[in-house]
């Protein structure tokens, strides 16, 4: 584009005819190898129609595109989104907005009343009643937790980690080793698991939190790949690509979900004197990560207000200045990754019990990638903007099944388009307000 | 240790270290000029590798057997092809990016990389691809079963890699471009205000850098023989691996640190362990970024404010 153009506001057609047609060149030539001529064998199909589509596509779009940021609005629509890419972090108004304060238990109450009317009127929520639908809800929920737990350490502390699926996978591997080793169960795993995890956390954390953020991002992403590596090839203890298998979730320890009993427990179904459903055990796991989803949010809300939280946020815009003021960043980073390890652990654990099984295919490079695509499309810390990414983006390919092929191509797509246009997320980061006592009174009088 | 084995396993690292060398060049350019991790870098290596074998399956069609010619066109049609890809990644996912947050060429990055992976497998098959052998025959120095062989592709790719490398230094050390590009290196707002069109030369670097990698994955699927759409991570993160050892930023340390990863890769899976060989580059790579984070060649890093 011609910036002499944009200020003199006269839309010149040559110019637009050469921008499409250099762009359709070039498109020519990217598009038809790769897409025109497929390989098959020492063959080549011919393919040249869908090449030629794709050409004419872009050729027009950027005839149309040149001639709209030629035209006044489009002038005005560059200056106004240069000026959208200076968004900083704004402060709320102190408000007691009731219907804010309404709002997120009727949430809560909607989401625990999901699983009931699913298993009761499976009919009513179509692709998401039944048991399917709340399997397709607690993978949901756990992408919502690894979402929440990334999201304090890339969107809040600013340290790009390509390798959270190792703390996922630490979480996953660490109920079912314990249990074939251990002899521990789903409780008294998932209680120790967010432990573990940070203390994973802190081994990996402590050594490279020194560094500056793309050198960071590579050695996480190292370490997420040894991690899955040696599950992949520590056949004695992890039984290499086949897998292993999660212990029964039971219900606190003292009913079993399966249909005769397990473990000298009495079956649930018989204690309460239901009729057998598979589906009892998915809503009361779905129940479960609810709770711990929204304790998470809770602890996130809290932790963003507290001196950490906002240390977090300073050494993410500015660390240099950070340091001169004091902060410990080793310190600081430390936190976050732990906290971010920790939730990433107990989600591994819920994944782990949800499937029953777990092999190292389901850790690899591609689900830290589309967890950063949650991450940064929620708003790189906006606790609420990832809640929605995440439930978004599981939910979506669901219903947009015959594009399934495509879910990958759209999140690098979607990552691509989101950092050019809003690289702080779709929600606008608010940092709460306070106003001391005195000031209330003030207002009031 | 039998000595022959040795020798020959060093033969092997050379062979994979100038290919991790010759990836690496487009690394560590793009981080000298503008300080980011191309992420998408091992995707347009895995690219040119489909390219190349297009190319050699349009030539069969067209009845021409003589393999010099095949491999002399199939080398500049993947330059030209995957150079232009270089140059779209950097206009379309980089350079809108400019002045923008830290993390946001790195995350535009890694989305790249991913649409690359999936627009290669949506178009061509998740299948792997293959080439027919075009450099037949080989050199054994030795006798009876001690002996090392080297396939005269393996001799090919090592003659290729210094030829393409003397090229990429001469167009760097002595050509007005050249200079350029290492003056915004340098200083970019300095060469800015001294009349280098600095976005050409960010640019150019891509571009060079997209080259180089073409040469790489022609030369590996001449050799290699098989490829899928997902070559491209793991060779990437060890080019980047061979980068930083060498010192990011530096095109010497490029290649030696491709030489010295390739080697040490080779002799490890050789004696030590083949399933833990991808392990021992990655933990080389944590290792050398923790301890030694300026590499072999590069300068420290002076943080300024």
């Amino acid at each position: 584009m011609n910036t002499s153009n944009i200020h003199s506001h006269k839309v010149s057609l040559r110019l637009a005819i050469t921008d499409a047609l250099v762009a359709g060149l070039i498109a020519l030539v990217l598009f038809g190898p790769i897409v025109g001529l497929v390989l098959d064998g020492y063959e080549l199909r011919n393919n040249m129609g869908v090449a030629f589509i794709f050409v004419a596509i872009i050729t027009t779009g950027r005839f149309f595109a040149s001639l709209f940021f030629q035209s006044p609005i489009g002038v005005r629509f560059l200056e106004k989104f240069a000026r959208g890419r200076k968004v900083r972090v704004t402060v709320a108004q102190a408000s007691t907005n009731k219907f804010k304060k309404l709002l997120l238990p009727a949430i809560f109450l909607a989401a625990l009343s999901y699983p009931v009317i699913a298993h009761v009127a499976p009919d009513l929520l179509g692709v998401f009643g039944g048991k399917y639908g709340i399997t397709i809800m607690i993978l949901a929920l756990i992408y919502v937790l690894l979402g929440l737990g990334l999201n304090i350490v890339v969107g809040l502390a600013g340290l790009l980690d390509l390798g959270y699926v190792a703390f996922y996978a630490i979480g996953a591997y660490w109920l079912t080793i314990g249990y074939a080793e251990l002899g521990l169960g789903f409780w008294s795993v998932l209680i120790i698991s967010p432990i573990f995890a940070a203390g994973c956390g802190a081994i990996l954390g402590f050594p490279v939190l020194r560094m500056h953020g793309d050198y960071l991002a590579i050695v996480t992403l190292g370490f997420g790949e040894i991690i899955r590596l040696v599950l992949n090839n520590w056949t004695s203890l992890t039984r290499g690509p086949n897998g292993m298998s999660a212990p029964d979730v039971t219900f606190f320890n003292m009913l079993s979900f399966n249909k005769r009993g397990a473990d000298n427990l009495q079956p649930f179904h018989e204690f309460f004197g239901l009729e057998y459903s598979s589906s009892f055990q998915f809503i009361y796991i779905y129940w479960l990560l609810l709770i711990v989803v929204f304790l998470v949010l809770y602890i996130n809300h809290r932790l963003v207000q507290m001196p950490v939280g906002r240390a977090w946020e300073a050494l993410r815009e500015d660390e240099i200045a950070c340091r001169s003021l004091g902060l410990n960043h080793v310190l600081v980073k430390l936190s976050a990754f732990m906290i971010g390890a920790s939730v990433g652990g107990v989600a591994g654990v819920f994944f782990a019990s949800y499937q029953g099984f777990v092999n190292p295919s389901s850790f690899t490079f591609l689900e830290s990638a589309l967890i950063v695509a949650i991450v940064v499309l929620g708003g790189l810390g906006s606790a609420l903007g990832v809640t929605i990414a995440a439930i978004v983006l599981t939910l979506l390919p669901e219903l947009l099944r015959e594009f399934s092929d495509y879910r990958v191509l759209m999140f690098g797509i979607l990552m691509i388009v989101m950092m050019i246009w809003r690289p702080r997320g779709l929600v606008k980061p608010v940092r709460p307000a306070f106003e001391s006592d005195k000031e209330q009174v003030k207002q009031k009088a | 240790m039998d000595l022959h084995i040795f020798i020959q396993q060093l033969v092997n690292g050379l062979v994979l270290g100038s290919v991790y060398g010759l990836i690496a060049i487009g690394y560590t350019m793009v981080y000298g000029i503008i300080g980011m991790i191309n992420f998408a870098h091992g995707d347009v290596y895995m690219v040119s590798a489909y390219l190349s074998a297009i190319a050699i399956a349009l030539l069969s069609i067209f009845g021409i057997a003589s393999a010099p010619f095949i491999i002399f066109v199939v080398l500049i049609f993947t330059i030209i092809i995957t150079s232009c890809y270089g140059w779209t990644i950097e206009r379309v996912a980089y350079r809108p990016l400019r002045g923008s947050t830290r993390l946001a060429p790195l995350i535009s990055a890694i989305g790249m990389s991913l649409f690359l992976q999936n627009y290669v497998q949506l178009s061509q098959g998740a299948s792997t691809q293959g080439v027919p052998n075009l450099i037949k025959g080989n050199l054994r120095i030795g006798e009876g079963n001690d002996f090392v062989q080297i396939t005269y592709a393996q001799g090919f790719i090592v003659i290729s890699a210094i030829f393409g490398m003397l090229i990429l230094n001469f167009i760097i050390q002595k050509t007005s471009m050249g200079r350029q590009c290492r003056a915004t290196q340098q200083d970019r707002t300095m060469a800015g205000l001294l009349g280098i069109n600095t976005d050409r030369i960010i640019s150019t670097v891509f571009v060079l850098g997209s080259a180089m990698a073409a040469l790489a994955g022609v030369l590996v699927t001449l050799n290699y023989g098989t490829f899928d759409f997902y070559i491209g991570f793991i060779t990437g993160v060890k080019a980047f691996t061979a980068a930083v050892l060498g010192g990011i930023g530096s095109l010497p340390g490029a290649i030696l640190g491709g030489i010295v990863l390739g080697m040490s890769e080779s002799l490890f899976s050789g004696f030590i362990n083949t399933d833990y060989k991808d392990v021992f580059a990655f933990c080389l790579l944590v290792l050398i970024l923790i301890f030694r984070p300026s590499g072999i060649l590069g300068k420290p890093e002076v943080e300024k404010v």
